[in-house]
This record gives C-alpha cells, structure tokens and sequence, in this order.
C-alpha cells in the first residue's frame, strides 16, 4: 500500500466533533418516540437472600403505570445472560438470570420491570413494589468466600468458579537454587470503568413485521444481537440493534446486562417503544465492576538481579455472577504477569471467585493493570534487597528484540498460548528514561523538600490489541462520487469515523471530505466483532484496506469501459479516473449505480503495543497525600493511524490510572452495601487532579501480523500505572522504610502506613 | 406550574410539573439535548447551562425556580455554519473523545471566559473541577481553553 493522501499519520481533526461541539451529539437518552413508555427497574437492596414473595399489586393500582414485569412474566425457562468470550463450561453455573427469581446474590439485582407513561410516575411506583427477602450472610470477602460456610450458588457447592494456571518452565527448580527470593502480598482494590453517559436503550416492537429494533448498542453489537435473539426466541435477522453516539465505554459500556434483554422484552410484551435511562447510583452498583485482587507471589533472581522466577497464587473477586466478559481479567493477571521481561520460570494461578458483590467484568488494561502493579513492587523490592540499581536491573531482564517473536506463559485449563511479535523494549525504555530526566530527577529520590519527600520510579508494559477472529467491512462509490464506508468496529469515543476515513482516502486516494464511515449497527455489514482488546484499528482498518484494494478493481474495470481502455490502463486521481489518452471521468458521473467491494480480516494472531512510564511523586507525610508531580510515558504502536487521537488515548490512559493508583475504590460494608455509591463518594480524578503528562506515541516497529503494521494502542498506558505510582511513593518514603502494597494509595491508607513507621522508630 | 424563561434567545413558556428539574425540562419539554445528564446529582457537571450569565447545573434547580431567567444552552453557543472559536479550540487539542460531557465544558469554560479571558490554567484548572471528562484526562481541555481565550480577550477589549 502505498499512500498519496498520507492521511495516515497525520493528526486529522475529527469528524465527530463537529456534531458533538455543538451539542448534536446523539445519544441514547436523546431518542424519543411517540407513544413511548419509560422503564424503571425495581432492584434488590439486600446482598444476598432467598426471594420469598414480590407483590407489585400497589404498584400496577398507580395511575399510568402500565405493567410490573417479574420473574414469573418471562416465561418457563429464565434466560440467562451467557458468556461471550470464552465460553467455558466451568462458568455456566455462574451465569446471571435476567431477573432474579430464586435469590438475590449483590445489592441493585433486577427483580421486576416497571413501566409507566412517565419516568417520574415509574420511580414512584418502584416504592409500591413489595420484595419479600430472606436474608442470608453476605459473602463480601476472599476469606468469607474460600471458606464457603455460606454459598452462593448452592448447586455448584462452591464459591470458586475456575482456577486458571500460567506456566512457563520449572517454577519449583528455580525457587530451590535461586540466591534470591521474596514473597508479599498485594491487593488492588474494586474500581470500575465509570463512563460518563449512563446506560440507556430505546426498544421498539413492530407487531406487524415482527421486527424488534433496539438503539442504544455500543461495543459489540452483533454479538449482543446473538444474544437477545436467543433470549427473545426471535432469528437474529428480525432485530436491528443500532449504535448512535456512546459516551464511553472503557471495557463495560456494551457488554450484555439484564436490561439489554428487559427492555426489548418489555417493547414486545407491551407492543410499545419503551425507553430506560439508567441513573448514576444504578451504575455504579449494576455496571461492571472490574480490579479486585489479591496475589500472594514470589520473585527468584540472581544476586545480580537476573530475575529467575515468578510464582504465586491471585484471587480474583468476582462480585456475584459470571457475566459475559467471563474469566479475561483473572486469566490475563496469570498470563501477562511477567509483562515484558523474559522470566525463564512462570507459575501463578489466579482463582475466580463469587462474593455478594457487583459482577466484575473487564476494565481498559484488564488484569494487566492489575498484574503489571504486582510485578513492578517485586522488582523494585528485589533492586532495593540485593542493592542493584532498578533502572539496571529493569535493562537486564527486558525481552531483548532478537528474542521476538517470544512466547508468554502457557495457560490452561483451557490452553492458550501468545506471544509478543515485534519491539525493542530497550530502545523505549532509555528513550522514556531521557524524556522523563532520570538522572537529574534521581536527585531528588527519598529527599525531603518543603515538608513532602519525593520520589521516582519507571516499570515497563505491553499491551495486547488486535483480537480476532475478524472483522467486516464494505465500501461503496454511490452514484454521486462520494464513498460510504462501512466496518463491524464500533464507537465508544475512540474517534473511528475519523480514522476509518484516513484508512480509505490512503487506500482508495480520495480525498478525505468524500468519504463517511457509519459503524456498529447490525444493518451495515454482515458480521461484526465490534471493539474491545484494541482492535478496531487493527481489525476494522485491516478489512478497511481489503475492501478499498477490491473496490479500486471494481472502479477501474466500470472506468475501463467508459474511457475505453483495459482496467490495468486506469489511473485513479483523487476524483477523477484517467485513461492512457489523458482522458479521465469524475467518479460521481460514470457509474448510474453504486460499485460495492465487500471484505473480510481474519487473524489469530495479537498485536502487542510495548512502552515504558515513569513517574515523579511527592508524598506529604503529616496527611499521606500524594502529588504526581510529572507523568513520562512513551509507547510503540507500528503504526500510527492519527497522531493527535492517538495521543488523546495515552493521556486519558494515564490519568484513568492514576485515578486507580490514588483515589477511586469501590467500598462495601460487611453486610454487602455499596458505601461509595454517588460520584461524590467516589473519587474521580478532576481537571486539578493530574496537570503533568507527557506521552510519546511513537512508530518503530511496525506489527508483522497485519497489513497497516499496527498494533492497537487505546489501553496501554493505563497499565503500568498502579506498580510505577506505588514503587515512586516507595522510593519517595525510603526513610519510613515503607512498602505500599495496597491500592488505592489514598491519603488515609499512607497516612496509616506512615503513622505506622513512625511508632516502629 | 405555567413558567417563562429565555432560551437561547427566545422566549418560552412551558406548563411544567414542579418536581421537573430545569435539565429535564430543556431535554424532555424543549428537545434542547445537547444538555446531558451524567449523574443528576450535580457532580458530573455535564448538564451545566449558563443562567444569567453565570454557569449552573440545570440538574440541581427546578424548571419552575428558572421562571423569569435568561438561560443560554450548548445549542446557543453552535451556529449552523462553522464552529465558534472555542469549539474549534476544543476540535484543534482534541479536546473531546466521546463527547458527552463536552457540552457542560463549553457551557462552562464560555461562562468563564466571558468573565475572565485571562484566566491561567491554574485558574482554568479550578473552574472545571466541577465538571467530570472520563476520556481526555483534562490536559487537552485546559489547552483548548488557554488557545480560546485571546478570541475573548478582543470581544472584552472591543467598543
């Protein structure tokens, strides 16, 4: 491929903008019908217990409300909400029902549907309804959940869901012979996604088509479309799901939730459009959860610090179901623990368990953020013991580029096995420690300057992007020259109208302004996959550069034939079509219908983004307060589609895990309530929070496995974040000799800590 | 309740409950929905619209409380032909990823502007704590808003 726009790599404003600057945005909750009826979901407030009764007798008696859908409403069989990724037998008992009918197993699980002419009218009428619950104990901990004196799915007999295992050579040997080792420890604590615009849908009933039409998808709308066609017993043709703007996404907004099938159900049932907004304390105790873990592991290395072993066992809290997401983070914390060092010795489980809590699902960087703060501590831990620079000791076991392709641990029960295809790790980690001024900052490290002590560190990450299985997408030249694109990837904010558009203008050489990308509803292509594991790009933009190599044939055989010359003769420039005689028709005159090229991007294989962080902290040891004083990062993604978003991507990466490292958990009380349920008990970071970024995106090495060569870049950064954050509070506290091996590094939680050192002196 | 205002310019007069809050009503009553509703408890800040001269969350006051104000929406900030200055400064740092609360930053960083067109960015930075982005990470806003202000800065200066 050769480009003559160059639209790829250059930082093209989006097209989104223009509507959304403007406040003619689309979003769900701005779709109305005639006619339409609005939906409130009556939830559980108690953790965990058996449903006795539910009377919505009073409910229904309220003037305009017109149903109260229960259990009992939706048939013999209950429809459960099943795995999408890995669907894996072990997991099925786990699986949520769209309403809850026998128990209630986390506070603000669906129990009834109200529907009413008003939402006002169905909020009031949420207060009618009755719930009968006998309360169990709630199972809020690993401990309470390991235990098992209480159980939450009684058939299954436990409370652990899988064990999954990552392997790589001979843990054992290499623990018994290493000079060195050292086991701790860490938890990270329940955060979650919060994208700003809430959930919502808008579900439509044709009776007389028997066509089901549903608005407000977003991520994965063809598989969400699998999903409800089963549920609703309907062939998956007589539903279109249609995605408008969607105001973020990060990993949750998309999934399948219970409300993805009861308001479609309540459409059909009522043969009404009915429409249902979701509020903030209903998202922040429905929405996926995602983070809770606790890893018990051990480094082995060399007294020189060559790291020899990683072992262990994490526990991943899964709140109260398995939903669609299944077991990526657990798996992905077992998997992706060594990050990008080449670690000869690899065994770490991570155990998926349920608790009274919300379900957990993935989260932008899932397991890796997680894992990536277990293994930086350990190194930074390990340098401090054996006295060994940890800049050094992080050059020494970096996976060195001759060693590419180089396999992750193996994985199993259900084997999978990946690895890292191209990159210099080395190269990006000395060019992250000269933007960020290591050696001057260095001076600084453990000093008390003005009452705070501050503090560096730097750690090193990979990001995995492009997942298969493929992606669709069909380009047409309509009639009036100008080109529809149209591509399985989906928009969560990311900006792929824009940069599908730059993909087609370089293939097609058309300039920018005639081209219009439409995505992710199901009408546009035949299969979608969607986005998630940051592949949009790779996938969407490879079958973007399929489609456009096919339609120039198209185009220049329908030109042939108008200029009277062969196919191979035909030129395309830009608007125009030439012939050898200099003779050339406009593409919006030469063809009276649209020419169509349709194509599909397979894959197996993943892209794997690679880059280094560091981080300057000052710590105020009278309160525990941690500034980040200056954020470095640097990441190589192969290819760069558009700078400037992808930019936007790496910076608001940072910042969302920053908010991780230092403020945002999700806290519950013993009996299984959610305590930080409004966004003013839980902390989010705001515009004064973290001024100090510098991201470097860069173009090295470009991906092998796919036609752009580039490696999907939307997570990266946030994943090193938490371990690069805790190693410079560390570092910053030298004198307290204080190891943070909890997150979030809150004010009260370092205030603790030192408090603590100081009684020790 | 029968209650008049003034949106974006013009008059209007709405029968409206009095529970409804102002952002439902410019939403639900009006169409205006380029205001968005991201918490409904004033934290979020993404329904913030500019009543009399001074930015408020249309989430936290009743539709019947604004009888008699002057409100200006996002949908009054936009013309039809081009992108104001401070949008296309938002455009230009990519000050925007899904676009969902963007409308309570261009509501709020005008207010502020229109008041203070030199503010810095510490003081950028203070104004829109109170307005939540979950994508940007905030750095590409406050540049937007810096780039925007010598377009107020002349208005202020103009005769």
């Amino acid at each position: 491929m050769k480009p003559k726009n160059l639209l790829i790599g250059s930082p093209m404003e989006r097209v989104e903008d223009l509507r959304l600057l403007r406040g003619r945005g689309q979003f769900v909750s701005d779709i109305n019908f005639e006619y339409q009826l609005h939906a409130v979901i009556y939830r559980s407030a108690i953790a965990h217990g058996h449903i006795k009764k539910i009377n919505t007798g009073d409910a229904l008696a309220i003037p305009g409300v017109h149903a109260v859908i229960t259990a009992r409403d939706l048939g013999p069989r209950m429809p459960m909400i099943p795995l999408r990724l890995q669907p894996l037998p072990e997991l099925e008992p786990f699986c949520q029902p769209m309403l809850a009918h026998d128990k209630v197993r986390f506070v603000g699980e669906p129990l009834a549907v109200i529907v009413a002419d008003t939402p006002q009218i169905a909020e009031d009428a949420l207060n009618h309804v009755d719930c009968d619950i006998a309360p169990l104990p709630a199972v809020v901990d690993r401990e309470r959940s390991e235990v098992g004196t209480t159980i939450l799915f009684e058939d299954h007999g436990s409370n652990l869901a899988i064990r999954w295992s990552a392997t790589r050579g001979d843990a054992e040997a290499a623990f018994k012979t290493a000079d060195y080792t050292r086991r701790e420890t860490f938890r990270v604590q329940r955060h979650a996604a919060l994208f700003m615009e809430p959930r919502g849908f808008v579900a439509q009933w044709d009776a007389a088509s028997e066509m089901l039409t549903v608005w407000g998808a977003a991520k994965v709308a063809f598989a969400n479309r699998r999903i409800l066609a089963a549920a609703m017993s309907l062939p998956e043709q007589q539903i279109d799901m249609i995605e408008v703007d969607v105001g973020g996404g990060f990993g949750s907004r998309g999934e399948f939730y219970p409300e993805d099938f009861l308001i479609p159900f309540a459409a059909r049932h009522l043969n009404r459009p009915i429409k249902w907004i979701e509020d903030r304390r209903e998202h922040l105790t429905t929405a996926n959860h995602a983070r809770e873990l606790e890893c018990d592991v051990e480094i082995a290395a060399t007294s020189d610090g060559r790291i020899l072993g990683l072992r262990g066992r994490c526990w991943s809290d899964n709140g109260a179901y398995i939903r669609t997401n299944g077991s990526v983070a657990p798996r992905n914390v077992a998997q992706f623990m060594s990050g990008p060092y080449d670690i000869e010795n690899i065994h770490i489980t991570t155990d998926q368990t349920v608790t009274n809590k919300t379900p957990a699902g993935t989260y932008r960087g899932p397991g890796r953020f997680e894992g990536d703060f277990v293994r930086e501590r350990l190194i930074d831990i390990m340098a401090n013991d054996l006295g060994i620079d940890r800049v050094d000791v992080r050059r020494r076991n970096l996976v060195a580029e001759a060693q590419m392709p180089y396999a992750l641990p193996t994985i199993t029960p259900h084997e999978s096995v990946t690895e890292l295809d191209s990159g210099d790790n080395v190269e990006l980690f000395n060019r992250c420690l000269e933007n960020f001024g290591w050696e001057e900052k260095s001076r600084l490290n453990g000093r008390l300057i003005d009452g705070r002590y501050h503090g560096i560190a730097i750690g090193c990450f990979i990001e995995g992007g492009g997942a298969g299985p493929s992606e669709d997408a069909r380009i047409v030249l309509e009639t009036d020259g100008l080109i529809s694109v149209h591509v399985g990837s989906s928009a969560v904010g990311q900006g792929i109208e824009t940069i599908m558009a730059q993909i087609t203008g370089d293939v097609l050489e058309v300039p920018f302004d005639r081209i219009r990308v439409r995505h992710g509803s199901t009408g546009d292509v035949t299969e979608g996959y969607g986005s998630y594991h940051s592949r949009s790009t790779v996938m969407g933009g490879s079958a973007i550069v399929l489609a456009a190599e096919k339609l120039k044939t198209l185009i220049r055989e329908v030109a042939a034939q108008a200029l009277g010359c062969t196919a191979r003769e035909v030129i395309l420039d830009s608007e125009h079509a030439r012939g050898p005689s200099g003779h050339s028709v406009a593409l919006s005159e030469f063809c009276s219908e649209p020419i169509e090229a349709a194509a599909t991007y397979h894959n197996t294989k993943f892209t794997y983004a690679y880059g280094s962080l560091a981080a300057h902290v000052a710590v105020d040891s009278k309160t525990g307060d941690v500034e980040v004083i200056d954020v470095v990062s640097i990441k190589d993604v192969g290819r760069i589609i558009n700078p400037l978003t992808l930019q936007g991507q790496a910076v608001g990466a940072i910042v969302q895990g920053l908010g991780g490292a230092i403020l945002e958990h999700l806290v519950y009380d013993d009996e299984g309530q959610l305590l930080t349920g409004t966004l003013a008990d839980y902390m989010m970071p705001s515009a004064e929070s973290f001024p100090n970024i510098r991201s470097t995106v860069i173009e090295l090495k470009p991906s092998p496995n796919n036609p752009l060569g580039s490696k999907g870049g939307g997570e990266g950064e946030i994943i090193p974040v938490g371990g690069v954050i805790a190693n410079a509070v560390a570092a910053a506290l030298t004198d307290f000799d204080i190891e943070p091996l909890d997150l979030p590094l809150s004010p009260p939680r370092l205030w603790a800590l030192i408090r603590a050192a100081n009684k020790r002196y | 309740m029968r209650t008049r205002f003034e949106v974006n310019g013009k008059a209007v007069e709405v029968e409206v409950a009095p529970r409804i809050s102002l952002a439902d009503c410019l939403r639900d009553t009006l169409r205006l929905t380029g205001t968005h509703l991201g918490c409904e408890h004033g934290v979020c800040g993404a329904c913030t619209v500019i009543v009399n001269g001074e930015a408020v969350r249309s989430c936290l006051i009743l539709a019947v409380e604004a009888d008699g104000d002057t409100i200006v929406t996002v949908e009054g900030l936009s013309n039809d032909d081009a992108l104001t200055p401070l949008q296309a400064s938002f455009r230009k740092h990519h000050a925007l990823q899904c676009g969902f609360c963007t409308p309570g930053m261009i509501t709020t960083t005008h207010a502020l502007l229109t008041e203070e067109p030199y503010a810095d960015a510490d003081r950028i930075r203070e104004v829109l704590s109170g307005n939540i982005c979950r994508c940007t990470g905030y750095i590409p806003i406050v540049e937007a808003v810096l780039d925007a202000r010598a377009h107020y800065a002349d208005e202020d200066t103009s005769p």
